[in-house]
């Protein structure tokens, strides 16, 4: 199980000469696009998550769309990072600046899950907040070795590309 | 409808400003440690911190938060590339590095969340 080292993030080539614009563009249009998918996400099913929108008072509702968008966002990525590193590695390259780093990177949500957790132990709901921390933990990493695998079981017929059993097979 | 034209608008500045945070570091700090994911986060929890704790106040409304927090925030962050991360580096045999990277992430940004909301509520 040594498959996701070699499709590192940062192995972008683009840190050697300072950041491209072009990159940079496509990365803020995905950003722009995977943000508005969140809001559209937390207006369809609003329990409090992003709770910039609504946060009742009175006992907080478990922030499950935060968490629903961070762990499919995650199974995403391990999909993506799968299919353009293993499957179509001639793809346009901003592609994955694009989708990866802009929409996933966009839709996904570092910041509304502590901020979530935060405002469950200032509830007075220190289960939930810790509940919410781990289960958000757990989903997300695996969803992405999920997505990863998965995606590797569809387009190449390979569970694992492990060092030993899968040398010679690429 | 405006409301999520200031999410676009934040959305993209957001993402935009993770890229740059990510390419700097990663000329400036060397590819050890994923700093830029790092900062970028860190970055995101202290101000969605500070910006929710404010717009409990009033100080902001709904289109600010729209633009700095859902938008902003929100594609500053990231857990997608974070996870990531953190698996590449379990896989990668650096079990111990990635379980540390894990558990500074979660509590330094519960920490800076903390801290945003308290700078916010002395300020108001």
């Amino acid at each position: 199980m040594e498959h996701f080292g070699r499709f590192h993030l940062h192995s972008h080539p683009d840190h050697t000469n300072g950041p491209q614009w072009p990159v940079v563009a496509a990365v803020a249009v995905g950003g722009a696009v995977g943000a508005a998918l969140r809001f559209g996400a937390a207006n369809v099913w609003r329990n409090g998550s992003d709770a910039e929108l609504v946060w009742p008072k009175g006992e907080a509702a478990f922030p499950w769309t935060t968490l629903l968008v961070n762990v499919v966002g995650c199974f995403l990525m391990g999909v993506l990072t799968v299919t353009l590193k293993e499957r179509f590695t001639g793809a346009p390259r901003l592609l994955n600046p694009l989708l990866g780093t802009g929409v996933l990177g966009g839709f996904t949500t570092f910041s509304s899950y502590t901020d979530d957790a935060r405002r469950l132990f200032e509830n007075d709901q220190p289960g939930s907040a810790l509940g919410y921390l781990v289960l958000t933990v757990a989903g997300a990493l695996a969803g992405v070795a999920l997505g990863a695998v998965l995606t590797r079981v569809v387009l190449t017929g390979r569970g694992t590309t492990d060092g030993e059993t899968g040398s010679g097979r690429r | 409808m405006s409301h999520l034209l200031l999410v676009l608008l934040g959305g993209a500045a957001g993402a935009a400003a993770r890229y740059l945070i990510s390419a700097a570091a990663g000329r400036r700090l060397g590819g050890a440690f994923h700093w830029g994911t790092f900062l970028a986060n860190m970055a995101a929890c202290l101000i969605l911190g500070f910006l929710v704790e404010a717009g409990g106040e009033d100080a902001l409304g709904p289109s600010g938060q729209a633009l700095l927090a859902t938008g902003f925030c929100g594609a500053l962050s990231t857990w997608s590339t974070f996870s990531h991360e953190v698996m590449a580096m379990a896989d990668g045999r650096r079990v111990a590095g990635a379980a540390g990277y894990l558990l500074v992430t979660v509590v330094a940004g519960l920490g800076l969340s903390f801290a945003g909301a308290g700078i916010a509520a002395a300020l108001w």
